[in-house]
C-alpha cells in the first residue's frame, strides 16, 4: 500500500513542481547575492545570509531559513492537506475503502507519503543550496554563530540535526493539514484551514499582548535550529521545539485518526 | 434456507440527524442471482449501497455480505465484491490501464488477487468492457462513457463473487448499455452475484430475477420482478380519427377515457380486453394504426403497490 502511494506521489507532476520552487527561491537569492555583492549587513535580514558571501557552506542553513517562514509550511500544508480530501474530491477515496484499504491504514500511508515528501523537499533544497552556495561562493570551514570555526564532520552533523528539526516541525504543519483533510472534501479547503491556523500562530508570534501563548504555538520555535550553529549549541530552545512539535503532532494525528475512522464517507 | 444469501439486511436504518435516509430494511440477495434495487432518486438506495461496503455506518440494523457481518468482516469479505458507487473515479493524469493497476495493487489481495497475475487481469477487465485499445491514453480525454466502462472494469478486476452496481449504465448510449446488459447477464451465468441499484425500471426489467423498491427509504416490496410489474391496463391507440375513436371507446363499457395524448387515443381497461376495444373500434370504422398496451412505469408500479396493500411488506 506503502508502494502505491509513493508511485502516486512520484508520478505527480504536481510534487515536482512544488519541489522545484521550493528549490528555486533561494538559487534565485543566491544569484542576486552573488551578482550584486551586496548580502544584508551582519544581524539583519534573514539568518545566515549575511555570512553566505564569504562562505557557501552556510547556504544550506540560511536556503532553509528562507523557505521555512512562508514556502515550506505552504507545500506542506497543500500536499497534507490533499492527502485525504483530494481522494474525497476526485471520488477515488470510497473505492480505496472498499478495496478494501483499513482507514486507519490508510491515514497512515497517507501521513508518510507525506513524511516522504517533507524529506525529499528538505534534502533536496539542501542539495540544491549546498551546490549553488559552493559553486558561487566557495566552502570554507562553518564559522558559528558565536565567532568560532565548526570542523567538517561538526558541521555535517550540526546540518543533518537541522534538517531533522525543521523536517519535524514540518510535519506538525503535515498532522494539521492532515487533520482539516479529513474534515471537508475539498483540498483547498483542508490546505487553506491548516495554512489560517499558521498565519494565526505567527501573529500571535509578533504581538507582546499574546507574551503568555507565545511559547505553546506551532511556530514559535521554528527558526530556533539557528542555535545549533552556535558554539557552544544552544539547546534549550530547539528542544522546547522539538517537545511542542510532539505534542501538535500528537494532538491532530489523534483527531484526524478519531474523525476518519469513524466518518461516513459520503463523497 | 436452501439458497445461501449473498446480502442480507436486518433492519438497515441510517439517520443523518434529524433526516432517516433509509428505515428498517430487510432485505435479501440469493447467491447467483442477479437482484434489482429499485428507487426513485433519493429514496436511500446510494446510502443503502454504502452502507453494505462499509462506508457509511449504519445506526442500527444488522448487515451481512457473502456471510460475513459488515462492517466487520469488510477486510475478509470485500476484496471479493466488486462495486461502482455513484458514478466511476480515477486519477485523470493517469492511463486507464495504469489507473486500474494501482487499483488493484491497494489492500488485500483475496483470492482473486494475486501479483503475478496482475497484468493480464488488468488486460482482461479492460477487453471485458470493450476498452482493450485505449487502456494507454490518459483517463483525463476519457468520454463519459468510457469512464463508466473503466468502472466497471474495475468492479471486474478480481473475478468478484458479488458486485454492487450503483446506476452501471448512466451515461451510456444504448449500444453500450446493452452491452453491459449482456456481460452481466455472462457475469451472472458463471455464478457471480449482482446487485443492481437503479432508478430505471426498464433495466431491471429487462435483467433481473428479483428486485426490491425502495421508497423514502424503506421497503415497498421485494419478489420476483413477474410479480412487482402489475400491468397497468393503460392502453394507447394511435389513429387519423381520433374523434370517431374517442365517441366510439366512450360507448363501451368497462372503460375510462383518458385526456388524449400527443393525438392518441388514452383509455384505462377496467373489464374489457385490449382486443375487444380494437375490434369495436375497428368495426365503428376507426382506421387504428397502432393499439400499444401501456408499461408500467416505477411510479405506477409504487401507485399500485401502495395501492393494493403491498406495502405492508414494508412493515
Amino acid at each position: 500500500m506503502l508502494l502505491v502511494e509513493l508511485r502516486k506521489l512520484v508520478r505527480r507532476p504536481r510534487t515536482w513542481v512544488s519541489i522545484a520552487l521550493l528549490a528555486g527561491l533561494p538559487t534565485l537569492v543566491a544569484v542576486f547575492l552573488k551578482v550584486t555583492g551586496i548580502g544584508p549587513r551582519p544581524g539583519e535580514g534573514p539568518a545566515f545570509l549575511a555570512e553566505v558571501l564569504n562562505n557557501g557552506a552556510l547556504f544550506p542553513a540560511a536556503a532553509l531559513a528562507l523557505v521555512l517562514p512562508l514556502f515550506l509550511p505552504v507545500a506542506v500544508s497543500v500536499s497534507a492537506g490533499d492527502t485525504v480530501a483530494g481522494e474525497a474530491s476526485m471520488g477515488t477515496l470510497r473505492y480505496l475503502l472498499t478495496r478494501p484499504v483499513g482507514r486507519t491504514r490508510l491515514l497512515v500511508v497517507k501521513l508518510l507519503v507525506t513524511i516522504v515528501f517533507v524529506f525529499l523537499a528538505v534534502l533536496i533544497v539542501a542539495a540544491v543550496a549546498f551546490v549553488v552556495g559552493a559553486t558561487m561562493f566557495g566552502v570554507k570551514p562553518l564559522p558559528s554563530v558565536s565567532g568560532q570555526t565548526i570542523a567538517g564532520p561538526e558541521a555535517s552533523w550540526r546540518t543533518t540535526v537541522t534538517v531533522l528539526y525543521v523536517a519535524w516541525s514540518m510535519l506538525g504543519v503535515a498532522s494539521i493539514a492532515l487533520f482539516a483533510s479529513t474534515l471537508t472534501d475539498s483540498p483547498l479547503a483542508a490546505a487553506l484551514s491548516a495554512l489560517a491556523a499558521l498565519v494565526t500562530s505567527q501573529v500571535l508570534d509578533l504581538l507582546d499582548a499574546a507574551a503568555a501563548v507565545k511559547p505553546y504555538l506551532p511556530t514559535h520555535y521554528w527558526l530556533s535550529f539557528i542555535d545549533l550553529f552556535r558554539t557552544p549549541i544552544l539547546w534549550h530552545n530547539v528542544s522546547r521545539g522539538f517537545a511542542i512539535q510532539g505534542v501538535y503532532i500528537v494532538v491532530f494525528l489523534g483527531a484526524a485518526w478519531a474523525n476518519f475512522a469513524t466518518k461516513d464517507i459520503k463523497s | 434456507m436452501s439458497v445461501a444469501a449473498a446480502i442480507r439486511t436486518e433492519g438497515l436504518t441510517k439517520r443523518f440527524g434529524q433526516v432517516v435516509a433509509v428505515e428498517g430494511l430487510d432485505l435479501e440477495v440469493r447467491e447467483g442471482e442477479l437482484f434489482g434495487f429499485l428507487g426513485p432518486n433519493g429514496s436511500g438506495k446510494t446510502t443503502t449501497v454504502r452502507m453494505l461496503l462499509g462506508l457509511v455506518f449504519a445506526t442500527s440494523g444488522r448487515i451481512e455480505l457473502l456471510g460475513q457481518p459488515m462492517p466487520a468482516g469488510a477486510r475478509a469479505v470485500l476484496p471479493e465484491v466488486g462495486s461502482l458507487i455513484e458514478g466511476p473515479a480515477f486519477y485523470p493524469h493517469l492511463s486507464g490501464r495504469a489507473n486500474l493497476t494501482l487499483f488493484d495493487e491497494a489492500g488485500p489481495p483475496g483470492p482473486g488477487g494475486g501479483r503475478t497475475t496482475r497484468r493480464r487481469r488488468v488486460s482482461d477487465a479492460l477487453e471485458q468492457v470493450g476498452l482493450a485499445t485505449v487502456g494507454r491514453r490518459q483517463v483525463r480525454a476519457y468520454s463519459t462513457g468510457m469512464r463508466q466502462r473503466l468502472g466497471l472494469a474495475a468492479a471486474l478486476l478480481r473475478a468478484p463473487r458479488l458486485l454492487v452496481l450503483d446506476e452501471p449504465t448512466n451515461g451510456l448510449d444504448p449500444q453500450g448499455m446493452r452491452e453491459v446488459r449482456d456481460l452481466l447477464a455472462k457475469l451472472v451465468a458463471g455464478g457471480t452475484t449482482v446487485f443492481l441499484s437503479s432508478h430505471l425500471l426498464a433495466e431491471v426489467e429487462l435483467i433481473c430475477t428479483r428486485a426490491a423498491i425502495v421508497h423514502q427509504g424503506r421497503l415497498v416490496a421485494q419478489d420476483r420482478v413477474e410479480a412487482l410489474l402489475v400491468p397497468t391496463g393503460r392502453v394507447e391507440v394511435a389513429t387519423p380519427d381520433l374523434d370517431r375513436a374517442t365517441e366510439l371507446a366512450a360507448r363501451l363499457p368497462g372503460i375510462d377515457l383518458g385526456e388524449p395524448r400527443a393525438g392518441r387515443l388514452v383509455v384505462q381497461l377496467d373489464g374489457t380486453s385490449p382486443e375487444a376495444l380494437n375490434q369495436h373500434l375497428v368495426e365503428g370504422g376507426v382506421r387504428v394504426r397502432e393499439l400499444v398496451m401501456v408499461r408500467p412505469s416505477l411510479e405506477d408500479v409504487f401507485l399500485a403497490l401502495t395501492r393494493g396493500g403491498a406495502s405492508d411488506a414494508a412493515g
